[in-house]
């Protein structure tokens, strides 16, 4: 038996490599609808209660990333609230220190690893497996592990904060701050197992979203082919590879200080507290363009849409994305100019930060570009993109004077900063978002959004966001610190805080409106045809919402815009299996079809896996003991997740022919 | 665009003939192991960065401790290369489909790895410091543990696979999973070189 | 009062302002340009037909262009903070004096130093300097990471537990500055300040030749009876008055108490009544700090205020 599967294997190996192009019939409406069947059954999308748990699909699973990071976006967007109400005038006591001091923690960590991280790879697991034409992402099982690993971390950290227990030493957790000595209590582990969780699911999707790039790509879509948006989240999905194992190794150390008493940062022993910073900002600067990058990604699809032509200069934004991915890994030490650090050290580190803002002036020049030439169509998504260039060119000049190491001693650690990276990341990534939601909201849920309202909350979150953060670069000039939670009548402070904190208000009324125009337009929005803005990307030629299979034939792409330049027969793949979860595996440059896979279906095991994972993260805070008794369950789950299904359906057999085509 | 019924023949891509599976990077599986390795590598680079970083805050290496005693990690050192040997045998069989050959071997890289982890055990009293005695400490037990993390998780795969090749169909994709297993060890074999010569070797030479 | 850094009193400053105008001058003036350009790449009139590859050609030159002229700026950027940043590390004439600053949770302690260590001076939340020459600063923590910052006169410098970070500052016109921690360090970050008063020569001299002596006894029953008080109550568990018997070095030194213009680490003016609020509850004032409410009893409560008032 094994002989004989031996030697059939190798013959097939040898013999079964073919492509056939071919040219044949349509289908039969007839034969398409049964197709159509028989792949809603194969890619079905369990439901109920422990259906919903099971999901693999990437489309639903990128739905509920998104809509919980914007709960937490919501939830820390309030918290942002407070603190502008604290700070409103001087000597205020709405909050007191010790909550204060957690609300901005919290406001921090959540936006940056709850919110920003996550949003933009949910689009990207949303998008990426539509845009490359495939059915489903790569390692679908362990995608749902990750949303599950997401959610729980996520609720941890808001659990702590409404039991008063939450993390109270920045979002960078400096040591010895956050160290045994001067954080006693749990507050600061809840705060490193907290980057345990969002990085153990943020690695995962990155790993599944390079996968799904480089392998799963339809034929045809060349490296030089690929969308702006998935070169985009490429880029990304590499910088989280290469950062975010650096924060897991540092946030670790510290929570092995906390709990067994090693002495990594403990100057006393050996240790150093500017470790932390080195391992800490190596991570953190790279986190700034992991949330920013997807971003332009987003800016430029909507351009291309919303022009009529394909971004300008596409080679050069694609060489500038990868240049960003590369220096974001060269300028951490601009977040540590006032620690005393060798002059010769900081001058390289001036020039390196000066540096990263050529390519991305480039992208602002081509994108200026592609709307010159092309013939801009005002809806919201561009209005979105339009108020991006405005914010992000002003905050990413700012960001230039930062990059110079003696302006930098000035305003280090001042409102100034603030200021800057509340442009360029509510300006350079929350914008492009919104946007991107208006723009791809039909194709997600089936319905379009209400463009008029979308233009007014627009302007209501444009004004409000300008007289929030505009006011707090003066602030920073006129000597108002960071992470302060409330300051003296003397200093003169308070009428321009007292502004900021009103466009506050009429930043959390913008989002009010975002938030009941989709939830009005979810209800009761006009239908969505398939491409309702005449998008040029893949996502655009199934219909909206896609159906569970994404693709009834997989396209074979022919150019940059897909369906741009697509010809009029539309040539499409065949001969992948219908009757199981096939894909079909391509190679990584030219995208030419090289072999299938088999996606596992849905499981529970990927929840239970997430669940053990959880509570072992949880328990570690509290004893070392959680390790060992974590590894058994954790272990049982990991096999269930693994083991191949029922012998029958797994039997070595040949591809059954495609039926409808003959 | 596509207008229906006034194109009635398209050129089509027959796909049906590609093999269900493929060993390396051809393969999806690959791309996920390999993700998995530069994520892990990342964090051991990390790791030997902070050894190094610690290093130069004090005069002398170990600071105040003894030198760890090289006995059971020069033997864990041999162990482990030598277990090259089935990883490779189990790899080149299952690319081969030969299915006992391939369980053989990989019967032989589990008992090597059970092997490797119990000697490891005994590392961990040949060291010479506790990972709360300074920096030192701490960081030596960082290294070693990681590797001993990553060396535990790749010995019950390995046991997990045997039992599958034993008691499973092995569809085609299975020799698959097979092969990227020893691809995964033959990255935790690379790193035990460099972790093993900082442990070890490090406090007697810097 | 002040702390801004565009309002320069000393040559660090002074450079680094003068730096700042020139980045920010630059950055308007490319901001208010790309806007422009913004503005006319979307409302032009487009014509019916365009020369595609003309057009392209046309874009690529332009898009070339601005891209150099983006970079020229950033080199001019990195040259004139590689200029300024040079002058910064270290002063250029001889230092007169050397003072340790030395960061806590949550009030500054200014030391200098001398030849007999009986003659050194501590300085709580204020430091004094001469005019006109500059102050070698060496600084430590306690506790965790510190920054020392006035924004009139020097940018920050961390002060990093485990290490001696060193920064000068220098200021040209007497007056006083006020300076504030600018890392986060825990719960009354906020109220972490201090003040440099900078005076002649003559005068810094003859401040801390009165900072040397030790405090004077008490004079009249009122300050006796506080200073009775002070001592048996745990005041002295923390605090030092020189020449008492109060010697404890986990509260800022009182010894001189009386001429402070604030208390509390710049949180408040040196006032009878803020002094007496702060020394019966300051957590009321200061929530988290380290100093405890102290239950006296009015009486003694006023004494000591007395006492303190005395401590000049």
């Amino acid at each position: 038996m094994d002989r004989e599967q031996q030697q059939r294997l190798q013959r097939e190996e040898h013999e079964r490599h073919e492509v056939i192009e071919r040219v044949e019939p349509m289908p039969e409406p007839a034969a398409a609808a049964r197709l159509h069947r028989e792949l809603e059954r194969t890619w079905y999308v369990p439901s109920g209660l422990i259906g919903s748990l099971c999901v693999v699909d990437h489309r639903t699973i990128a739905k509920r990333y998104i809509v919980t990071a914007f709960c937490f976006f919501i939830f820390a967007g309030l918290l942002a609230v407070l603190m502008r109400i604290q700070l409103a005038v001087p000597n205020n006591h709405f909050l007191g220190p010790d909550l204060y001091n957690q609300v901005f923690t919290t406001h921090g960590t959540m936006m940056m690893f709850l919110f920003a991280v996550p949003v933009m790879e949910a689009m990207g697991v949303y998008l990426v497996p539509l845009m490359v034409g495939t059915r489903n992402i790569a390692f679908p099982r362990l995608n749902a592990f990750s949303y599950f690993v997401y959610l729980f971390g996520g609720v941890m950290l808001t659990v702590t904060l409404l039991m008063n227990t939450a993390p109270d030493v920045g979002w960078f957790a400096y040591v010895p701050l956050a160290g045994p000595d001067y954080t006693p209590g749990k507050r600061a582990d809840f705060w490193a197992q907290l980057i345990t969780f969002t990085e153990v699911s943020g690695l995962a999707v990155s790993v599944e979203l390079v996968a799904t790039i480089l392998k799963t790509r339809a034929p045809g879509m060349s490296l030089n082919r690929m969308p702006l948006f998935v070169w985009s989240m490429l880029v990304t999905a590499l910088m989280v590879i290469f950062a975010m194992p650096s924060v897991v190794t540092s946030s670790s150390m510290l929570l092995l200080d906390r709990l067994v008493g090693t002495h990594f940062y403990n100057p006393a022993e050996g240790g150093d507290s500017l470790l932390w910073q080195h391992l800490f900002w190596f991570f953190g600067h790279p986190e700034v363009y992991i949330i920013f990058v997807p971003a332009l990604g987003i800016v430029s699809s909507v351009i291309a849409t919303f022009t009529g032509r394909p971004v300008f200069g596409y080679p050069a934004m694609v060489l500038a994305l990868v240049a960003t991915g590369f220096i974001g890994f060269g300028l951490w030490v601009h977040h540590m100019f006032a620690t005393g650090l060798p002059q010769l050290g900081l001058t390289y580190f001036t020039a390196a930060s000066m540096i990263i803002a050529i390519p991305s002036g480039i992208q602002i020049f081509c994108w200026i570009a592609s709307l010159w030439r092309g013939r801009p169509r005002f809806h919201t998504p561009l209005l979105f993109v339009l108020g991006f260039v405005a914010i992000f060119v002003f905050g990413g000049l700012s960001g230039v004077t930062l990059a110079s190491q003696p302006f930098d001693l000035q305003v280090h650690d001042t409102y100034y900063v603030v200021a800057h990276f509340h442009y360029v990341l509510l300006g350079g990534a929350v914008f492009p978002l919104i946007g991107g939601i208006y723009y791809w909201f039909p194709k997600m849920t089936g319905r379009m959004m209400d463009d008029g309202l979308g233009k007014i909350t627009f302007w209501v979150l444009f004004v409000g966001f300008n007289v929030t953060f505009f006011p707090m670069h003066i602030l920073g000039f006129e000597g108002m610190p960071r992470r302060v939670y409330t300051y003296p009548a003397e200093l003169g402070w308070g009428p321009l805080n007292l502004v900021a904190t009103i466009g506050a208000g009429m930043l959390a009324l913008g989002g009010l409106l975002f938030l009941y125009n989709v939830v009005k337009s979810h209800a009761a929005g006009a239908v969505a045809s398939a491409n309702p803005w005449n998008g040029g990307t893949l996502e655009w030629s199934v219909p909206s919402p896609p159906p569970v299979y994404n693709f009834l034939y997989q396209p074979v792409v022919e150019g940059r815009d897909a369906l741009w330049e697509r010809s009029a027969d539309v040539p499409v793949v065949v001969g992948i299996r219908s009757d199981c979860r096939e894909v079909l595996i391509t190679d990584v440059m030219d995208a030419e079809p090289s072999n299938k896979v088999e996606y596992p279906e849905p499981s529970i095991w990927p929840f239970l896996c997430a669940v053990v994972t959880s509570a072992f993260f949880i328990g570690s805070i509290f004893t070392p003991w959680a390790l060992p008794v974590a590894i058994i369950p954790l272990a049982i789950t990991l096999i269930g997740w693994f083991w191949p299904k029922s012998p029958r359906a797994e039997a070595p057999g040949v591809a059954a022919p495609v039926k409808e085509a003959a | 665009m596509n207008v229906p019924g006034q194109i009635e023949r398209r050129r089509v891509l027959d796909v049906s003939a590609l093999p269900d599976s493929a060993f390396g990077y051809n393969g999806l599986v690959w791309w996920g192991t390999v993700g998995f390795m530069v994520i892990e590598g990342s964090m051991f680079v990390i790791a030997i960065i902070v050894y190094f970083y610690l290093r130069l805050r004090v005069e002398n290496w170990p600071p105040g401790l003894p030198n760890p005693d090289i006995g059971y990690g020069t033997a864990n050192l041999l162990v482990v290369l030598l277990s090259v040997i089935p990883a490779a045998m189990s790899k080149s069989a299952a690319e081969a489909f030969d299915l006992p050959k391939a369980r053989r071997w990989l019967f032989v890289l589990t008992l090597m790895g059970v092997g490797a982890v119990t000697l490891r055990a005994y590392e961990y009293t040949a060291l010479n410091c506790r990972w709360d005695d300074n920096a030192y400490g701490s960081i030596v037990w960082l290294l070693i543990s990681m590797h001993t993390i990553h060396v535990g998780t790749d010995v019950t795969d390995s046991a997990v696979l045997l039992v599958m090749a034993y008691t499973q169909p092995m569809a085609r994709k299975r020799f698959v999973d097979l092969s990227e297993n020893s691809l995964y060890w033959y990255f935790i074999v690379a790193w035990w070189i460099p972790i093993y010569l900082i442990i070890y070797w490090a406090p007697r030479w810097l | 009062m002040m702390q801004s850094m565009f309002h320069p009193a000393g040559p660090v400053a002074q450079r680094i302002a003068s730096l700042g105008w020139l980045l920010l001058a630059v950055c308007i003036v490319v901001y208010v340009l790309v806007m422009l350009v913004t503005l006319w790449a979307l409302l032009r009139r487009r014509p019916v037909a365009e020369d595609v590859p003309r057009t392209t050609r046309r874009l690529t030159r332009t898009v070339m262009i601005a891209t150099v002229v983006t970079a020229v700026i950033l080199a001019l950027f990195t040259v004139s903070s590689v200029v300024a940043g040079r002058g910064l590390a270290s002063p250029t004439g001889p230092g007169a004096i050397t003072v340790d600053v030395i960061g806590h949770q949550w009030w500054w302690e200014f030391q200098y130093r001398d030849v007999t260590p009986s003659d050194f001076v501590t300085s709580p939340n204020e430091l004094h300097i001469p005019v006109g020459v500059p102050v070698h600063l060496k600084a430590i923590s306690r506790d965790v990471i510190h920054s020392f910052w006035v924004p009139n006169l020097l940018g920050k410098r961390d002060l990093i537990p485990g290490q001696v970070t060193n920064t000068w500052l220098q200021a040209d016109d007497p007056g006083i500055y006020r300076g504030q921690c600018a890392e986060f360090c825990g719960h009354q970050h906020a109220h972490m300040a201090f003040v440099v008063v900078a005076e002649p020569m003559d005068k810094f001299l003859a401040w801390i030749q009165h900072q040397r002596a030790p405090a004077t006894g008490p004079a009249s029953d009122e300050e006796k009876h506080g200073h009775d008080a002070f001592m048996h109550s745990t005041c002295v568990m923390c605090h030092t008055i020189r020449g008492t018997d109060a010697g404890a070095r986990l509260g800022p030194e009182l010894t001189h108490i009386g001429s402070r213009m604030t208390i509390a680490a710049g949180t408040l003016p040196n006032t009878r009544g803020h002094l007496g609020g702060w020394v019966a509850n300051a957590q009321g004032i200061k929530p988290g700090v380290r100093m405890p409410p102290n239950p006296l009893n009015p009486d003694d409560l006023q004494a000591v205020l007395t006492y303190l008032g005395s401590l000049r």
